[in-house]
């Protein structure tokens, strides 16, 4: 111990310059095998390139193109030369009664959609697996896959002409009881139903794939000793069928909530018009009002900015809750 | 499964009851279909008058003949074709090469590249810069616009990049014993092991073109450019708020709600037609590869 405390100086500085010459070899150490791995790999970025140049273009640049959401945008100007404006446009949306409403009907109208549509799929998967004949299964399987595959664009004209004031089957149905027609459309009362009805009626049956899949996963021997136990196919749902796909549920459950701003606007717009606006318009078609229809970019692009910051923030959450969650359901 | 006879009684109504509620859903799920078609094959005169329950009151084909008359429904469906085939080989060549890059060990900076494809899922600039970046790029109204702005998608590539890293490495043993390169490696053992998850992905993207309505209908102003979709809505919903326009289609052979029905019937087949395709490969595929009955 006092032999190497003799010389410090002299220590140090040595082993300062082998440190200097180390890393200055590792330095060129590496260039050298980045330059061989490039040579020898070269094929592999001529594949990657053009993926990357695409993302850079056509998702990062407007990335880069959200800051006018801090800026008064000029067309002329563009995206660059246009002035700083700092917060305004935020403060101009959170006075604005418009944007408040869009904000308020997003949250209501996930928020159905949760409560109402989260729990079918996972009904109907139950159910599917209770059913032993299998030719009857695959086919009613064939048929509540179906509406996932068709456009929003066909599934709003069925929807507008069921339930047409003229000749739309609900009103002809509605006839049958003596009940005067509706014209639901224009109702804003009836547009959060509709749609959310809608969105189940679409999605369900493709949705409780996830669940069948879970449910395929589970022990076929916890069935058979219930069997020997004598439990009943109801019990056997409660005690072994729902507690072995809980975890997929909750991991659903929580992705379905990262993504609550993510109302299918597409559908809204096919749907709505102005006397539905006070409960149907969400903030993508405030923004699509506002912006594209309205040439009001740089405003719209705040309220788009606003949505993408809460989104990610949920979808992380999300995310973080999902990985600890499954991590620790693993056992 | 089980046997039936090992069934208590109660469980058998419970079997019982089960099927008749799915039973029910499906062909609640099945009925707005055959509305629309029964709607499609009936005359104008009983559709306005809601006699159309189940199936075509007073049948004719008049509906039909109206709509495959008109060219812009032509040139519609014809555009819409162009933008799914050429779009979804557009996604291919995009997507394969960069995920089999991306799935390499060897790939210098994967972690960063993978994030950068992961990111776009989880944040996205929106509508406006997205839109203004099209119009930028001189993109508006322009078929290559529509093909080559939606061709790359982060899930398609994480998707692909899996099924490829789950390919044992001693399958390329052989091809690399040969001499064989990056892409002859790809072309020969990973395109050829990977068949159904690029069908699956292939299929995603047959789908969403021609499925995809929201982004042509702000792209394109220029009426010989739109697909069926945008076409569809112009007829059907934004038409239908016109009841004078709504009246002028009025006849006693065939009207507003008629036409419309045959336009979403014609374009519906197409779906149908690859329907058997796409189950297969929805539920083989990657649909987490258990949808086992």
């Amino acid at each position: 111990m006092s032999e190497t405390s003799d010389i410090p100086g002299q220590r140090t500085e040595t082993i300062v310059i082998e440190a200097r010459e180390a890393q200055r070899d590792r330095r060129t150490g590496r260039v050298q095998r980045i330059g061989d791995h490039l040579k020898r790999e070269w094929q592999l970025y001529v594949m990657l390139l053009p993926t990357i140049i695409w993302l850079v273009i056509f998702l990062y640049k407007p990335m880069y193109g959200l800051q006018i959401a801090f800026k008064d945008y000029s067309l002329f100007r563009g995206v660059a030369g246009s002035a700083w404006i700092g917060l305004e446009h935020f403060d101009t949306l959170f006075n604005n009664d418009q944007f408040l409403r869009a904000l308020r009907n997003t949250v209501i109208i996930s928020f159905y959609g949760l409560i109402f549509g989260f729990p079918v799929p996972i009904i109907l998967a139950v159910m599917f697996n209770e059913v032993l004949h299998q030719k009857f299964k695959k086919t009613a399987q064939t048929i509540v896959y179906l509406p996932h595959f068709i456009s929003s664009v066909i599934i709003a004209g069925i929807v507008i002409t069921a339930f047409s004031p003229s000749a739309g089957i609900v009103n002809t149905m509605l006839g049958w009881f003596g009940m005067d027609p509706v014209y639901f459309l224009t109702k804003p009362e009836w547009f959060r139903p509709i749609f959310v009805g809608t969105g189940i009626w679409q999605e369900a049956g493709f949705q409780s794939i996830v669940y069948l899949a879970a449910i395929a996963g589970i022990s076929p021997t916890l069935y058979e000793s219930a069997v020997v136990d004598g439990a009943s196919r109801w019990q056997m749902i409660w005690k072994i069928t729902l507690p072995s796909i809980l975890p997929t549920i909750i991991i659903m459950l929580i992705i379905r909530i990262g993504n609550m701003l993510e109302v299918s606007f597409e559908m809204i717009i096919l749907l709505y018009q102005p006397a539905t606006y006070e409960t149907a318009d969400v903030v993508n078609t405030f923004i699509y009002r506002q912006g594209i229809q309205g040439g009001q970019y740089d405003l719209a692009a705040a309220a788009g900015l606003f949505n993408a910051v809460v989104a990610f923030a949920l979808v992380m959450t999300a995310n973080t809750i999902s990985k600890r969650y499954s991590r620790t359901s693993l056992w | 499964m089980a046997n039936m006879n090992l069934y208590s009684r109660g469980d058998r109504l419970f079997v019982i009851v089960n099927m008749a509620l799915i039973g029910l859903f499906t062909i609640s799920t099945l009925y707005p279909f055959i509305y629309i078609a029964s709607l499609s094959l009936s005359t104008g005169f009983e559709a306005r008058a809601g006699n159309v329950v189940l199936t075509p009151v007073g049948f004719t084909l008049e509906a039909y003949k109206q709509v495959l008359s008109e060219p812009e429904f032509w040139t519609s469906y014809r555009n819409t074709f162009i933008y799914t085939i050429g779009g979804t080989l557009m996604s291919l060549l995009f997507i394969i090469p960069g995920a089999y890059a991306l799935s390499r060990p060897q790939l210098y900076g994967r972690r960063f590249w993978n994030l950068m494809v992961a990111f776009t899922m989880w944040f996205n600039a929106g509508l406006i810069p997205f839109f203004l970046n099209m119009r930028d790029l001189g993109l508006l109204d322009s078929y290559f616009g529509i093909i080559i702005g939606f061709a790359v998608n982060g899930f398609n590539i994480i998707l692909l990049r899996n099924f490829f890293e789950a390919i044992p490495q001693s399958f390329e043993e052989a091809a690399r014993m040969d001499g064989a390169n990056e892409f002859q490696v790809l072309w020969k053992v990973y395109i050829p092991l990977s068949k159904p998850a690029i069908a699956t992905v292939a299929l995603f993207c047959i789908v969403a073109r021609w499925n995809g309505f929201f982004w042509a209908m702000v792209l394109l102003q220029d009426k010989d450019k739109i697909p069926l979709q945008v076409y569809l809505r112009q007829v059907i919903v934004a038409l239908s708020d016109d009841e004078e326009f709504a009246n002028t289609l009025m006849s006693s052979a065939y009207s507003f709600e008629t036409v419309s029905a045959a336009i979403i019937v014609c374009s519906i087949i197409p779906i149908l037609i690859i329907y058997p395709f796409l189950q297969k490969y929805f539920s083989k595929g990657i649909l987490l590869g258990g949808v086992k009955e």
